[in-house]
């Protein structure tokens, strides 16, 4: 990956802890969240049961040790690591590399197109 | 059952009651094993069979009566068709007519055609009504209402017969607000099932009621004015009673009237005489129920009828099965007072003994019946309280465990612990369910285990018709359970072990304010979507604070988090709150102005407000500031909170109105507002008994009485409806608003997440005499808590919107992207349907244009472009927020 395919989002410092934060790079968007041990997690925003762009507004947990995002509209619940859908075998959530440079946010969606 | 071919044998059966139903029952049961029937239930009535034992609870509650699962009519195989009276019957032929003239075949017919209430041969006895059926019932019920305002006083009710029924319907209908007097015939109530003192400690506890007793003698004529009104009843011993309403009660007359026609053996005091397998005199004709006279004798039980069903069944498909004989065993519980025999509860059987204690003061009285050495149960009576009732019942006929009098609970005696029962013991004898098949299923012997008392009565059926048995369905389900090492988890999720009331109750007494510091008590891992918004609702009811502040913005679920409601495209419906929906037509043209604005869809809501569809996030701040300037504030219909409190227009304007019903709803509403709960509930208040309000519809219903409010509580509209039911009458304002107060606050307190009141109340251990005791008697002593808790409420409420408008920091959650904060989500595709925006469906959106990054388009510019699928025109007045951070 070269330096060029990582996109700057936005500063670190506009994230508060669990609370997703939607993104938009180009014509795609993007759903962040921080965890209070300050990992950053970058996911598709759209919701793969409905369509609808939404999953920064979901509510983050875990399952065992596993971080999760549940889908805010019908509550499927995806692994924030691996995009897994903990809750049905039917549904993959996108998930895109994330990292932070002098306190700057930043994703590579070639990754996962 | 199969669809009919030419080996098909075709049913029939005459009534559509509670027999009817069991035995279509039994017939669907064994229908897989044994295909090839038809069967066809005539009802008499346009309902479905339902259950006629239950119908005081429609006195008082209109509830819904019909028995068991209504899929079994859909059943292939069988067809219910209600409202066919059938008008005679041809055995030769094998043929039934109905009215009308149509004719059905049958192979088998089976009578189930109950029986009619008895109307003694007295002048003016056609001015009396029955309590019988479901339409009865509710003409009964609409008759008081009506006369109260016809009469501008409570209707005086004069009820004939102080049976089982008589007592019910005098119960029913003075609890409704009638006066109600019991005319009957025998020296005390009760008199065929009951002994005198029993009867006597029963008449006290019906007379401390404020019902009247006229014993000993019979009425002679219902005196009427010229004009046709009742004025009231003459009795037999000289006395007149004044009476607006007079309803019959005095016994059942089987209707067996196609069968005499059609030359059927009768039995001696009418009813169609059956041998023990339940067939008549004429081969391939049964009957069933009420009608059926066995030894000569009908009965009007359900027991009995469910067990003669359950034998015809058996017998039409070549079975072996016999009617053991009458159970009449009776309990019943009349506004509180409890009433219980079985048995040979007269003690007729020779030499048998009676064991006895009786507080005529108190209005207690039990006794059992025993052999004479003293060690086999023959029979009991219970008045005031049946407490022992359950666990003698299934040991009728048995030796018991104990001396006869350890089982009088009244005189302080405690029954023998530990004493199991047999596998062998009747646990539900409405449905024949033994208590070793209920054991079994709790185990899951054959089928999946039911650890649950829902599961456990749909399996086995124990407890499902008069309900009686279920405190002891439920104590063999626990025994099971705990004998199994099952313990029955109550914990909120994987991360809380606790239920939510357990941990309401934790963080109150620690006093902890954050998710921080409960999750370090109570908690692991990082929470979940469940327990998050549990936590934030119970800090929120705890603590009043501004519920996205602290840390807490990310406990929300998805509404609370933009204090709007997200819809199926993740915009947002915004609801202002209109109390009592009383609104200025100056405010209304703001909510339109802004929806006209905004480009919103408009709605009115079930609860008298206003629903504004399609705001984006970024929007929400914009549309706000306009109308908390306008002075509305959020009705919190994203919130697990109070909604609405509906109400009808009240005495202010209406002709019949009798308290100001606005002005109550106002005052409740602005109380309540923004009161964080278990889940939703709302209040209506109606002015008047007509209701107009649905308030019984709702967790809190408050209807007008002349004197003041009725206060009901536990309704519900939803998936599973249900009635308010009568919590306390004739309150003034101030005890009213305080029991409301308790009542919440008891709800909020004890409630399993998601858990209407309506669920709540009846799954809390006493039910709603519980809740009454709580709030009407304070019998835990927490009412000045629940006041206090409900004061704090109403001190620390603000708008939270107004909250909002007024923070920079607060704001910032309603930005759309982090790196775009004032840019439109570019997916979201609205066409334009019958001159109002909605979401595009999928076979829409490629036609549509979507709502891009640059394309700020001014209101009517978009006619320009298409006409049916517009593309939403983004207002100017919706970007004034600057963009950048």
């Amino acid at each position: 990956m070269t330096n060029d395919d990582w996109v700057p989002l936005c500063s670190l410092d506009d994230l508060e802890p669990l609370w997703g934060e939607a993104a938009l790079v180009g014509g795609r968007q993007v759903a962040l969240f921080l965890l209070p041990d300050g990992s950053l997690h970058a996911v598709s925003n759209r919701c793969p049961a409905t369509g609808s762009y939404v999953m920064s507004r979901g509510i983050v947990g875990s399952k065992g040790a596993r971080s999760t995002i549940a889908s805010p509209l019908h509550k499927q619940v995806y692994d924030l690591a691996t995009g897994e859908c903990l809750s049905s075998p039917d549904y993959l959530l996108p998930t895109y590399p994330v990292r932070v440079e002098a306190g700057i946010v930043q994703v590579a969606l070639a990754e996962a197109a | 059952m199969a669809e009919a071919d030419a080996t098909t044998r075709h049913v029939v059966v005459i009534g559509g009651g509670p027999a009817a139903h069991r035995f279509t029952e039994a017939m669907a049961a064994r229908s897989a094993a044994n295909p090839g029937f038809v069967v066809t239930v005539l009802g008499e009535e346009p309902h479905l069979p339902y259950d006629r034992v239950a119908l005081s609870r429609r006195l008082v509650d209109s509830e819904d009566l019909t028995l068991g699962d209504r899929t079994l009519w859909d059943a292939p195989g069988i067809r219910y068709r209600p409202a066919r009276r059938a008008t005679a019957i041809d055995p030769a032929a094998r043929t039934v007519t109905i009215e009308g003239g149509e004719r059905l075949s049958w192979d088998e017919l089976v009578f189930a055609t109950g029986s009619s209430a008895s109307v003694p041969p007295i002048p003016g006895a056609e001015k009396g009504y029955v309590y019988r059926t479901i339409e009865d019932v509710d003409f009964l019920v609409a008759e008081v209402a009506r006369l109260r305002v016809a009469l501008r006083r409570p209707a005086n009710v004069v009820v004939v017969g102080g049976g089982l029924l008589g007592l019910e319907a005098a119960g029913g209908l003075q609890r409704l607000g009638g006066n109600s007097t019991i005319v009957h015939s025998g020296r005390w109530l009760m008199s065929a099932q009951l002994d005198e003192g029993a009867g006597q400690a029963l008449g006290r506890l019906i007379e401390a009621q404020g019902i009247a007793l006229a014993l000993g003698t019979r009425p002679s004529e219902i005196l009427c004015s010229p004009s046709g009104r009742v004025l009231g009843v003459a009795l037999a011993d000289g006395r007149q009673l004044n009476a607006d309403l007079v309803v019959f009660s005095i016994g059942i007359t089987p209707r067996d009237e196609l069968a005499r026609d059609a030359g059927l053996d009768i039995g001696p005091r009418g009813g169609i005489a059956i041998g023990d397998d339940c067939s008549s005199s004429h081969p391939g004709i049964w009957a069933i129920g009420e009608v059926a006279a066995v030894g000569g004798l009908c009965v009007g039980l359900v027991a009995p009828a469910n067990a003669m069903a359950e034998v015809a069944a058996d017998r039409i498909h070549g079975g072996e099965a016999l009617f053991p004989g009458i159970d009449d065993a009776t309990k019943l519980k009349l506004s509180g007072v409890e009433v219980a025999s079985f048995g040979d509860a007269l003690a007729v059987t020779e030499h048998s003994l009676e064991v006895v204690y009786a507080d005529p003061a108190r209005g207690l009285y039990q006794k059992i019946v025993v052999t004479g050495d003293a060690k086999t149960l023959l029979g009991g009576i219970f008045v005031g309280d049946a407490a022992p009732y359950t666990s003698l019942r299934p040991l009728l006929g048995r030796e018991l465990p104990a001396e006869p009098g350890a089982y009088l609970s009244a005189a302080g005696a405690e029954p023998p612990a530990g004493g199991e029962l047999p596998d062998d013991v009747q646990l539900c004898s409405c449905n024949n369910v033994s208590v070793g098949a209920v054991r079994s299923a709790v185990r899951g012997d054959h089928d999946e285990a039911c650890t649950e008392l829902g599961a456990l009565k749909a399996c086995t059926r124990a407890g499902t018709q008069c309900g009686s048995c279920v405190p002891l369905v439920k104590k063999i389900l626990e025994t099971e359970l705990t004998k199994a090492g099952v313990e029955v988890s109550r914990a909120l999720c994987e991360h809380i072990e606790l239920s939510r009331s357990e941990l309401f109750e934790s963080v109150r007494i620690l006093q902890l304010a954050s998710f921080d510091a409960i999750m370090e008590r109570f908690g692991r891992g990082l929470g979940c979507d469940i327990c998050k918004p549990v936590i934030a609702s119970i800090l929120a009811t705890q603590t009043s604070g501004y519920i996205l502040d602290s840390g807490r913005g990310a406990l929300q679920d998805t509404n609370d988090r933009a204090l709007a409601n997200m819809q199926k495209d993740g915009t947002y419906s915004v609801v202002p709150r209109i109390p009592g929906g009383e609104i200025t037509p100056q405010k209304l043209k703001v909510i339109a102005e802004v929806a006209a604005d905004f480009n919103l869809y408009t709605k009115i809501t079930g609860g008298q407000r206003i629903d504004l569809f399609g705001a984006r996030l970024e929007q929400l701040p914009d549309i706000w500031k306009v109308l908390v300037d306008a002075g509305f504030e959020s009705g919190q219909a994203y919130g697990k909170s109070l909604r609405t409190v509906k109400s009808c227009v009240g005495s202010t304007w209406c002709r019949y109105g009798v308290q100001d019903a606005v002005a109550m709803a106002i005052q409740l509403e602005l109380r309540y507002r923004g009161l964080r709960s278990p889940h939703k509930f709302k209040l209506g208040v109606s002015g008047c008994a007509r209701e107009c309000a649905e308030a019984r519809g709702k967790d809190i219903g408050i209807i007008a009485s002349e004197l003041g409010w009725n206060l009901y509580v536990g309704g519900n509209g939803g998936y599973q409806p249900a009635h308010a039911q009568l919590l306390a009458q004739d309150l003034d304002d101030e005890t009213l608003i305080r029991y409301i107060d308790r009542y919440l606050m008891y709800y909020i307190r004890t409630a399993d997440r998601l858990q209407r009141t309506a669920r709540w109340q009846e799954e809390l251990e006493g039910g709603l005499d519980h809740v009454r005791a709580v709030v009407c008697d304070d019998s835990l002593g927490i009412a000045d808590e629940l006041e206090a808790a409900m004061a704090a409420h109403v001190g620390n409420y603000e708008d939270e919107w107004a909250a909002t408008l007024r923070d920079p920091e607060r704001l910032r959650r309603f930005r759309s992207f982090v790196n775009a904060p004032t840019t439109p989500d570019p997916a979201v595709v609205q066409v334009t349907e019958r001159g109002q925006p909605r979401p595009a469906r999928a076979d829409e959106r490629d036609t549509a244009v979507p709502l891009g990054l640059s394309i700020p388009l001014r209101p009517g510019a978009a006619a320009a472009g298409q006409a049916a699928i517009a593309q939403t025109a983004i207002a100017q007045t919706a970007t004034s927020q600057t963009e950048g951070r």
